[in-house]
């Protein structure tokens, strides 16, 4: 029977929450990665292991790992740097991905460093330079601090030179040739903001990818749902149905191509849940409808966000949802969302869910 | 030798690192490159490209602010110090 693992990045470490295929009893362990703020932890399918993606005030950023489901832990940054010319810094590792005997980190200010020796030494894969206008928006002099950067990337499962990368508020980017060169993917989108240049401006916050069909993608975006049916080829917006058209966290249902689900919060300065009443909303018609998934969830007073990172989704025939809040609690559905129960209560702020199953 | 004396939180990172130990070195980064021979990494714990101090770590040489080119003698007292940050 495998286990189910939830990795929990917070503000004050990694934490793993274990149980098995019924997904009832779960067992918390942490905090790890010596309470580093953690903002994504994934698992390596082919090996097993822990990656952590930390950025400390004091000590700089690196990648934490794991091989052995939390019991030791190391730490490595060799490579994890820019050369420091033209005032270009790495302020923070902000997401991991990992494929087959490669990891890849996205980072502050914007690039793509990868490691091939199991995040023992690092270089820097890529930049994303060249693209419409980087040249003043990826101008170091004039970047607020600690927010411009890559804040996902997006492996495709069959070929290992074309993924997909988010700018923060600037776009979705594709390459085909292992980051040499990209290619804008926002055609379709919205945005309530001038913009210079038609293929980048966009405030894309998730990306998300069907399982059971590739062509089909998510995503929540700082101004509505948007699903494309061409790999990002084009967007078409989906937000009619939802209680607000803004949020961070989405998820892709493993088996059904038309089932999504994400979490709309309040914009503005609350970025909360609407109405401190928490909820999931879905739709199994790709958009088309939603419907409110609130069972078990808090309805009163339950003044909660999510980040972008933070909902997870399994692959077992009948799936389980997992979200956690920036309030530090994490909710687990076992039905696909239908009901839900509370499987961490006073954890520090959280940054990402992730979950994986090992045999 | 320099005594050097160093935070708490540097010692988890790196097995057998002590809080407090004697350096042979002419500047405070020669100092922070000794220690990064005898336990790889420590170096970008504390020092950004250029190399330059990390923004948040202060280095105090008998108690007076440091850089990494500041001086040292055989009697100096290095405190590295991680300042006050976070919350």
């Amino acid at each position: 029977m495998p286990k189910t693992v939830l990795l929990v990045g917070t503000r004050k470490g990694c934490f793993l929450l274990q149980s098995d295929e019924a997904r009832r009893d779960w067992e918390l362990r942490g905090p790890f990665c010596e309470a580093w703020p953690i903002y994504h932890a994934v698992l390596d399918p082919a090996s097993g292991a822990i990656y952590a993606a930390a950025a400390s005030e004091w000590h700089g950023s690196t990648v934490w790992r794991s091989p052995d489901l939390g019991e030791t832990w190391t730490q490595s940054s060799e490579g994890l740097a820019y050369d420091g010319d033209g005032g270009r810094k790495l302020s923070k590792v902000s997401t991991l991905a990992v494929t087959p005997g490669r990891v890849l980190v996205g980072v502050e200010a914007p690039g793509i460093f990868e490691s091939r020796d199991d995040g023992a030494t690092w270089s820097l894969l890529t930049t994303l330079a060249g693209q419409p206008g980087s040249e003043a928006w990826d101008d170091p002099q004039n970047q607020p601090p600690g927010h411009l950067g890559v804040s996902a990337i997006m492996p495709d499962t069959d070929d290992a030179s074309r993924f997909w990368a988010i700018v923060q508020g600037v776009g979705i980017f594709e390459t085909t040739d292992d980051g040499e060169s990209w290619t804008p993917r926002n055609r379709g989108l919205r945005a309530d903001w001038p913009r210079e240049h038609e293929e980048v401006g966009f405030c894309v916050h998730k990306l998300t990818r069907s399982p059971a069909d590739g062509s089909r993608m998510f995503q929540q975006n700082h101004v509505g749902m948007h699903r494309s049916d061409n790999t990002a080829g084009n967007w078409t917006e989906i937000t009619e149905g939802l209680p607000t058209e803004f949020g961070f966290a989405a998820a892709a249902h493993p088996h059904d191509r038309d089932t999504f689900y994400v979490i709309p919060l309040d914009p503005g300065h609350g970025r909360c849940m609407p109405d401190g009443r928490a909820a999931v909303w879905q739709t199994r018609d790709a958009g088309s409808s939603w419907r409110r998934l609130e069972g078990g969830l808090p309805q009163e007073d339950a003044y909660v966000g999510v980040l972008r990172e933070a909902m997870a989704i399994d692959s077992y025939d009948v799936p389980g949802l997992y979200f956690g809040t920036s309030t530090g609690q994490v909710f687990a559905s076992a039905d696909e969302g239908e009901s839900w129960s509370e499987i961490a209560s006073y954890l520090p702020g959280i940054s990402s869910v992730e979950v994986a199953l090992v045999e | 030798m320099a005594e050097l004396h160093l935070p708490s939180t540097l010692p988890p990172l790196f097995p057998g690192l002590p809080r407090r130990l004697d350096v042979d070195a002419e500047t405070v980064g020669d100092a922070l490159a000794q220690l990064d021979e005898r336990w790889p990494g420590l170096h970008d714990r504390l020092c950004e490209p250029g190399p330059a101090l990390r923004p948040h770590i202060h280095v105090y040489v008998d108690r007076e602010r440091a850089e990494l080119v500041t001086a040292l003698d055989d009697r100096s007292r290095v405190d590295v110090i991680a300042a006050i940050s976070g919350g």
